[in-house]
């Protein structure tokens, strides 16, 4: 058992670093992803590992965190979002930047890699129609081993199996004895790396399209709005969110609204107009039409 | 409720698919090759199909040959489910008519989004 002390030392260290919330009803959880970092870097338990974390050791700290990280993904999950964005996204991009011919897409918290990448096939079956466009897909991950995985491309039988449709497998991987590798031309679409969701998102540009799904759900809420409020800020008006199933921006943050109609996807929200000041308003208003007015939409 | 004919010669993997199925569920029907399985096709089609590939007395692959020229015979989505795993064999059953293929082991999870692409899983 982890002594309350450096649970609270390694929990408050985990979420600065990332975000991530770990009550003390996750010590489990703690303690089976901690204790092989601490035997990894020769340390004998949980004791020894939060003394040598005290001590400020670089990598082990990066070890711990990413250690906590859940890393789950899969092809096409949920798949709903993927058809959204081919029936409805992706078409009315492909017309409001035909004079740009360039299309940006972020997947941030990619994990592995299943999510960019069922971008970019999806990308891939519009065919001819993207011929001469300039498309970029950008994964990135706080984690290293994540982002390490997802460049190489290799996935095993199970992970194949998982929300692929069989014609897509057949068609866009190479079988490698259990293993299965990703067509070059999908790598080369996909740049993947290394980014903390939690620094300063402008290095990373603007983008047309971000998948930001199944990261959120481990923040609390201050970073949720935190990061959602900096997300916005790398989409132009016309740019879309999608959230992963349990996530939304409601009640999060007013800079997104929802897309009319369509669950799961969000605009930047136009800025609300200053309320009108009182010396404009006429004299005679009644008081029930001034309560509406005060209302935000 | 849709209806999900399983053909495999094995006792237990027929089991596993009775018990995965039903939670999604399927009402289900069993054969043991693929003879048997087209008598019950022949009977009434069912929705899906979850077909082994390696079968005494008559194979998947000949199977879903057959059955794909019968009347309403395309109307079954086939998800072949074997241990066969090379490419090339995947690529003889979808040229064949299957709709989706699953590579031995198998778990719910597999089966269900696999179910769920070819529009069988009510929402
Ligand atoms: C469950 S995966 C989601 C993968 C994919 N988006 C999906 O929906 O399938 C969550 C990922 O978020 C990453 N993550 C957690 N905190 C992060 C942070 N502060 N910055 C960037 N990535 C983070 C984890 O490393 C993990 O790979």
């Amino acid at each position: 058992m982890i002594n309350p002390d450096d649970f609270d030392f390694i929990a408050k260290l985990v979420y600065d670093r990332s975000g991530l919330v770990l009550t003390p009803d996750k010590s489990y959880l703690l303690e089976s992803r901690l204790v092989p970092v601490a035997r990894k870097h020769g340390l004998k338990g949980l004791t020894e590992l939060a003394g040598a974390l005290r001590a400020r050791s670089v990598q082990l700290i990066a070890d711990t965190v990413e250690a906590m990280t859940t890393n789950e993904s899969l092809f096409f999950r949920d798949t709903k979002p993927f058809e959204q964005f081919r029936k409805l996204v992706l078409p009315r991009l492909l017309e409001t930047r035909t004079s740009k011919r360039s299309l940006r897409i972020w997947s941030a918290a990619c994990s592995s890699g299943q999510e960019a990448y069922s971008l970019a096939m999806l990308l891939m079956e519009e065919g001819p129609k993207l011929a001469g466009w300039n498309i970029e897909i950008v994964g990135t991950d706080l984690s290293t081993q994540m982002v390490e995985r997802a460049r190489a491309g290799v996935y095993s039988q199970f992970e194949v199996q998982r929300g692929l449709p069989v014609q897509m497998l057949v068609k866009y991987f190479r079988q490698d004895g259990d293993k299965w590798q990703i067509d070059p031309r999908l790598r080369a679409m996909v740049k993947y790396r290394e980014f903390n969701l939690l620094s300063d998102l402008s290095p990373l540009g603007t983008f047309d399209v971000i998948f930001c799904r199944n990261v959120l759900i481990y923040f609390d809420q201050a970073t949720k709005a935190r990061v959602l409020e900096q997300t916005a800020r790398r989409l132009p008006p016309d740019g879309v969110l999608f959230l992963g199933g349990a996530e939304t921006v409601l009640g999060v943050t007013d800079r997104f609204e929802p897309l009319p109609g369509e669950r799961g996807i969000y605009r930047v929200a136009p800025p609300t107009p200053p309320l009108p000041s009182p010396a404009l308003m006429p004299l005679a208003m009644p008081m029930p039409a001034m309560a509406a007015m005060g209302g935000r939409r | 409720m849709k209806t999900c004919l399983i053909v495999d010669d094995s006792t237990v993997v027929r089991m596993v698919a009775r018990r995965i199925l039903g939670e999604l569920k399927f009402v289900t029907r069993e054969a043991v090759n693929g003879a048997e399985a087209l008598e019950s096709c022949a009977r009434s089609m069912p929705d899906a199909i979850l077909l082994d590939w390696n079968m005494p007395v008559m194979t998947g692959i000949e199977f879903i040959e057959m059955l794909r020229c019968m009347s309403g015979g395309n109307v079954p989505r086939v998800l072949f489910c074997t241990t066969e795993n090379e490419v090339g064999r995947i690529r003889q059953a979808l040229d064949a008519g299957a709709d989706e293929y699953i590579m031995k082991p198998f778990d719910s999870e597999i089966l269900h989004t696999k179910l769920d692409q070819l529009g069988l899983i009510d929402a």
